[in-house]
């Protein structure tokens, strides 16, 4: 898979028997012992790591949950209230998923802040960026249709406003959009039907990010990792095996992350939730603001900072799309914003924007807030349509070290070149 | 040297400390999801019932669900109640006395689970109509058991008596099962 | 001089300006923040307070509004009121409310008493009688009351930041009881020149300041406890703690497990980082 040659070696007659027969031990040593990992990776490398655990924790109390819910319009709210109050551990698991959910996109949303302030997503890792942005997108469709399960309001009236959204597809094609929201709502309006496909394919989605994982970290393993000098591997010295040195910080920053999910899940589980949601579904009464998810929140701003349907529309899914070009929108010949003093002011500039969009999405869509999700949603566009172009074309880059191993200890600092860091003896 | 040998040694107990605790916080995370499988606090709640005995007169039968299976709750008349006693225990395919079925000065009331002992079958003999058998008992349809006014098996497949449930009278006319 | 002056207006305008359109979007009334005793990292109910709040939930507000997703044996079990199984049993015995159960031999549908395992009734079969018998307005079912209402913060636009990591640190998850219990004691006249609508009732409290319930709890109208004590306010109080209760039955056990779940994640997160340094500590750097 990777570019190294394989350096295991089966401890026993039974491990060579099955090497020979299927060579899982080998791949396991080859991609995460023995590979080559850059020395200088900071904890923003760890949340690889903590999307993978998160990933595995939303499956496991998924799928539990999914023993004791029901996913019928009748039934639906009281099986969770059911799960709440009587099933042993129930209230427990109900607050990992539910807090999972907004621990996965706070997770992700570092692990994407990190690849765009270092470059990880220019050559040679194109394909792993944008199997991010899939992996992104699918992470998007779950928790929505995750949203509705619990059949409260701002489940329900969610679920009529987005799938309401594609009806704007009727002014291309005269009937398209209605015939595809009958379609998605399997009906007339939003019901028990719209709930029960959307509980199969919340199931089903996250094996299929399961599946984009692998190839993530496949890509991400023929490739390696970028580093925060955005330097390849060159010297011996560069790197360090991946175990223990990488796991190990791996697991700090889990345990790390953990604390602050058992802060949420324990003493917080409601609040990044809605109110509404604790009143049940009823199609006849609209709650004064519908609000999505946290994460969503920016989406939303830039959905409703345009004043046409089908614009707002298309500017929301633009705003995810064009993330897959930034390969090759951005022009820049250094990989890592460390390096780049201009387009280091940009960076945060679209940080801020991103925030400014979040806390604006979840106000009334009228008065000033409309004002500046407009003007930020022009920055947010304008970043990666303008900036990323122009700034990298323009700018001097600072001057980089010689090598990551430079960049750690300093111009011929400690270790003579081509010695590496003293291998574990096992 | 001897500095890096005990060097080594404190890194290993350290990182030992340290994967030893973060293994048992993951293995202690086991058992609620496990624990989720086992019944909830609904179930549970329903993992015993009250029957008023006031309404079954002698010689009349009822039945009542208990944990999602039929109990049999018959008031036996005296005839019924000698005849049990009678039958020689060493003749019995599961030997058990009429005694030991049920509750010392209310022998009348015979309390079984409605399930017969060969493969789950549902026995008749409750309701008026019904065959009693050859042992004025219960008659199971499916493979032919016949069971006696003890609620005994005394021919056909069924290896042991109907089982006796856990219950109690809580007073002279009411009975907690469960 | 006159500059400060103008710059001072013109600061006090910026501020103003977003507060103003937060008012134009809709009014924030303001909630006082009680003190409770499950609020908080260490918090738990106190088990005496839950059952006054069933008392005057019982008292007042059971003869229109039910908790069906309540069952009598939660009155019981650890981390609630607490009240003795045999208490609990004739309580069920007595209610108003029965179960409809059925169908019998005769294939009818027949009323009977409730059992410790079944549900606590309003007396409304459904909403469409509910808001019949209450002229439209709908007495809500009170299982999940104190969940399913919130505060909006009356502060100014840029403290909200501020505001949210304070809650955050301080675990605040009161917002549904400090409603409640502003709401039961928010009927106050109403301030010259409003206009009430016919059956309406004047409140502080209630967004938009009508409110179909008459008020429950008034100043010469709540419910006295066994040892002599009681008033609007520690009715309110004890009401509300109680519906907390009720929806989130939990938080007892919640909050113990929690300090030990954090516990041992700090003293692990620890550990692992002290064993990191050790590992790179071969690594020059």
């Amino acid at each position: 898979m990777s570019n190294h040659v394989s350096t295991y070696k089966p401890q026993s007659n039974i491990a060579k028997w099955f090497d020979e027969r299927l060579p899982i031990m080998r791949l396991v040593h080859d991609s995460f012992v023995d590979f080559p990992t850059p020395r200088n990776l900071n904890y923003l490398w760890t949340f690889g790591g903590i999307l993978t655990f998160c990933l595995v924790a939303q499956l496991v109390s998924g799928i539990v949950l999914a023993m004791h819910y029901q996913p019928s319009a009748a039934d639906a709210f009281n099986s969770i209230e059911r799960i709440r109050r009587d099933v042993n551990y129930g209230w427990m698991i109900r607050n990992f998923h539910a807090v999972g959910a907004s621990m996965f996109f706070i997770a992700v949303y570092i692990h994407i802040f990190r690849g765009l302030y270092y470059g990880s997503y220019k050559a040679p890792r194109e394909i792993l960026w944008i199997l991010g942005v899939f992996i992104f997108l699918a992470m998007m469709a779950t928790a929505f249709m995750g949203y509705a399960l619990p059949w409260g309001q701002m489940s329900f009236w969610g679920v009529t406003v987005i799938t309401n959204l594609f009806s704007s597809l009727d002014s291309v094609i005269p009937g398209v959009g209605t015939a595809i929201v009958t379609w998605l709502w399997g009906g007339y309006s939003v019901s028990g039907t719209t709930l029960n496909r959307f509980f199969s394919l919340h199931y089903l989605l996250p094996f299929v990010i399961t599946g984009l994982v692998i190839l993530h970290v496949w890509a991400l393993h023929v490739v390696g990792q970028n580093n925060p000098t955005g330097l390849d591997l060159r010297l011996k010295s560069d790197s360090v095996p991946m175990a223990p040195y990488a796991v190990m910080k791996d697991a700090v920053g889990m345990f790390a992350f953990l604390i602050l999910f058992a802060w949420f899940v324990f003493f917080l589980p409601d609040y990044l939730g809605h109110a509404d949601n604790y009143t049940e579904a009823n199609p006849l009464v609209t709650p004064p603001h519908i609000v999505p998810e946290w994460y969503f929140l920016p989406f939303y701003a830039i959905l409703r900072a345009i004043p046409d349907k089908l614009g707002g529309v298309i500017a929301m899914f633009g705003a995810i799309v064009v993330l897959l070009f930034i390969p090759w929108l951005d022009t820049s010949r250094v990989r890592s914003t460390k390096y780049r003093p201009i387009y280091k002011w940009f960076f945060w500039l679209f940080a801020f924007s991103c925030l400014a969009l979040g806390y604006l999405g979840a106000k009334p869509a009228d008065g000033v807030y409309v004002f500046w999700a407009r003007v930020f949603t022009f920055y947010y566009f304008a970043h990666f349509l303008l900036v990323m172009p122009i700034v990298g074309l323009i700018e001097t880059p600072k001057q980089l070290p010689r090598s990551i191993t430079e960049d750690v200890l300093g111009p011929g600092g400690g270790i003579p070149e081509g010695a590496a860091a003293a291998p574990e003896k096992r | 040297m001897a500095a890096e040998l005990e060097d080594t040694n404190r890194r290993d107990f350290l990182v030992l400390t340290a994967n030893a605790f973060a293994a048992v916080g993951a293995a202690s995370l086991i058992w609620p999801f496990v624990h989720q499988m086992n019944p909830d606090a609904g179930a549970q709640a329903l993992a015993s019932i009250e029957v008023d005995l006031a309404p079954v007169k002698e010689g009349q039968a009822i039945t009542v669900m208990w944990r999602g299976k039929p109990v049999f709750i018959r008031n036996r008349t005296k005839d019924e109640v000698a005849a049990a006693q009678k039958v020689p225990v060493s003749e019995l395919p599961d030997a058990e006395p009429d005694a030991k079925r049920v509750k010392a000065g209310k022998e009348n009331w015979l309390v079984t689970v409605g399930i017969c002992t060969h493969l789950g079958c549902i026995p008749k003999g409750q309701a008026l109509a019904d065959t009693k058998g050859e042992f004025g008992g219960w008659f199971c349809p499916c493979h032919g058991s016949h069971y006696d006014t003890s609620g005994r098996i005394r021919k056909g497949p069924a290896p042991r008596n109907l089982e006796v449930p856990p219950y109690e009278f809580v007073s002279d006319t009411k009975i907690k099962i469960g | 001089m006159r500059n400060t002056v103008r710059g001072a207006l013109v600061a006090v305008a910026l501020v103003l300006a977003p507060a103003a359109a937060l008012a134009a979007g809709g009014e924030h009334i303001h909630y006082d923040r009680q003190q409770w005793s499950f609020g908080g990292f260490s918090g738990q109910y106190d088990k005496a307070q839950l059952q006054r709040g069933f008392q005057v939930y019982k008292e007042v507000c059971a003869n229109c509004h039910g908790m069906k997703r309540l069952s009598f044996r939660n009155l019981v079990q650890p981390g609630g009121p607490e009240f003795p199984a045999e208490a609990v049993k004739a309580l069920a015995a007595g209610w108003s409310n029965k179960i409809v159960d059925g169908p019998n031999d005769e294939g009818k549908m027949f009323e009977r008493a409730p059992l410790l395992s079944d549900p606590i009734l309003g007396p409304f079969k459904n909403e469409n009688e509910a808001r019949y018998a209450n002229n439209g307005a709908y007495p809500l079912d009170l299982s999940l009351v104190a969940k399913a209402r919130t505060i909006e913060p009356t502060a100014p636009w840029y403290t909200h930041i501020f505001l949210m990591l304070r809650d955050i640190a301080t675990g605040y998850q009161e917002a549904g009881p400090d409603y409640l219990y502003g709401l039961l004691t928010g009927y106050v006249d109403p301030p010259k020149g409003f206009q009430l609508a016919d059956g309406m009732n004047y409140n502080s409290h209630f967004p938009g300041h009508q409110i179909a319930m008459a008020p429950p709890l008034a100043k010469d109208n709540f419910i006295k406890y066994q040892d002599g004590t009681g008033s609007l306010e520690q009715n309110a109080k004890d009401v509300s703690a109680f519906l907390a209760w009720a929806a989130d039955p939990s938080l007892n056990a919640r909050k113990r497990i929690g300090w030990q779940v954090m516990l041992y994640l700090i003293v692990t997160t620890l550990l692992l980082y002290l064993a990191k340094r050790r590992i790179w500590a071969r690594v020059a750097h």
